[in-house]
């Protein structure tokens, strides 16, 4: 038994300092990325692993119980959120006007058109 | 059949959440189901917007656990790019083709796309999605045509 | 203990969305760092609820998440709409 006890709050301790990592490694991505596109990919790493870890690490802690439930309530909605806001934030930031500064070689600001989905510019580099 | 069912899951979540089966708090419990279900159903009478579930149960948790694994590799992935002192980002935007025939296949998918950092989706058009990644290499597409084909596989066929 | 270090860690997570939402050059930057504020919060609410060892603090940690949603679309709506109830986009309106 003690054994158990001993290996459940080693896994606990391990996936809360990933999760900490984690959530640290986005917000300083956050604070870094030199535009806005690139920040919102830096957010979804707090949104996807800080989220998913931590609280499987919470989840650890607690054995089974109606705690346990209500925390996987909460993971599960904010794992179908997160993407729905970033989705939300981006498309809103796309139909005013806002675009990324893409990268050399790529052709033009404006997303591909239709027709041209097929050619893709980083196989002519 | 649709109401009851209703109840029955609205019921379920007011005793998960709660954790107290005093009478009083059960009876309040049942109350506020019904007011909703009184409230669901004068809403029904405006529009009638219905969500259908059309998945494969064993598919679908298979592809959560293949999910999972994305969300991994391409968190190690973001994460070395945001610690590296150069930050070799190359951003570009694309659009990807998707098969999935109902509303919630196409859900699933845009918000995989967007859930595996990286990549996110930004516009919904007819037959494609726009894609934005942060790091674009060629593989990205067919990564993405890869997941398109999973998903497609979790969805029950309908028959129209 | 293990909860002490994860509230530390957050903690500084939002400190630093805290810099880019007052230094964000864009309205989208900032929306981005109050949605990301949010979700920090959640997982801090949660967290302290543990070290406490009050683990009601989970219902309000779930009322944080919904609210954080529906306010961030709330948001983002208005400023496609500059108006929150059931109101046609601009360039729809002019059509007509």
């Amino acid at each position: 038994m003690n054994f158990l006890d001993a290996a459940v709050e080693i896994i606990s301790w391990a996936l809360m300092l990933a999760g900490s990592f984690f959530v640290i490694v986005g917000a300083v991505g956050a604070l870094r990325f030199p535009d806005f596109w690139a920040r919102m990919h830096a957010v979804s790493i707090t949104d996807s692993a800080g989220v998913l870890l931590l609280f499987a690490g919470m989840c650890m802690q607690t054995g089974f119980t109606l705690v346990t439930v209500k925390l996987i309530i909460i993971g599960v909605f904010l794992f179908i959120t997160g993407p729905t806001a970033t989705h939300a934030i981006a498309n809103a930031a796309l139909v005013s006007g806002l675009r990324p500064k893409e990268a050399k070689g790529f052709t033009g600001v404006e997303p591909e058109p239709l027709t041209k989905s097929d050619a893709d510019p980083a196989s002519s580099e | 059949m649709r109401t009851i069912g209703t109840i029955i899951a609205f019921l379920g979540l007011w005793l998960l959440l709660s954790g107290i089966y005093k009478s009083l708090t059960v009876g309040l419990g049942v109350f506020s189901t019904l007011f909703v279900i009184f409230i669901l159903n004068r809403m029904n009478s405006i529009d009638g917007d219905r969500v259908e579930v059309h998945l494969k149960p064993l598919e679908f948790l298979k592809y959560q656990g293949w999910l999972l694994g994305e969300i991994a590799k391409s968190n190690w992935a973001v994460t070395r790019i945001i610690l590296a002192p150069s930050m070799p980002i190359k951003q570009h935007m694309f659009s990807v083709p998707y098969t999935q025939n109902s509303d919630l296949g196409q859900v699933i998918f845009a918000n995989s796309i967007t859930l595996t950092p990286g990549t996110v989706s930004v516009e919904t058009e007819p037959g494609q999605f726009l894609v934005h990644a942060v790091a674009y290499s060629a593989d990205d597409k067919d990564a993405i045509a890869d997941m398109d084909r999973r998903v497609t596989a979790c969805e029950k066929v309908i028959t129209a | 203990m293990m909860f002490a270090v994860a509230i530390i860690a957050v903690f500084i997570a939002m400190a630093l969305v805290l810099v880019r939402l007052f230094g964000g050059p864009t309205l989208y930057d900032r929306v981005l760092a109050v949605n990301s504020f949010g979700t920090h919060t959640v997982l801090l609410i949660g967290l302290i609820g543990f070290l406490t060892e009050r683990p009601d603090f989970l219902d309000i940690a779930l009322l944080y998440a919904l609210i954080n949603f529906v306010g961030t679309i709330a948001i983002l709506k208005f400023f496609r709409y500059r108006a929150i109830g059931d109101k046609l986009p601009v360039k729809e309106e002019a059509e007509t």
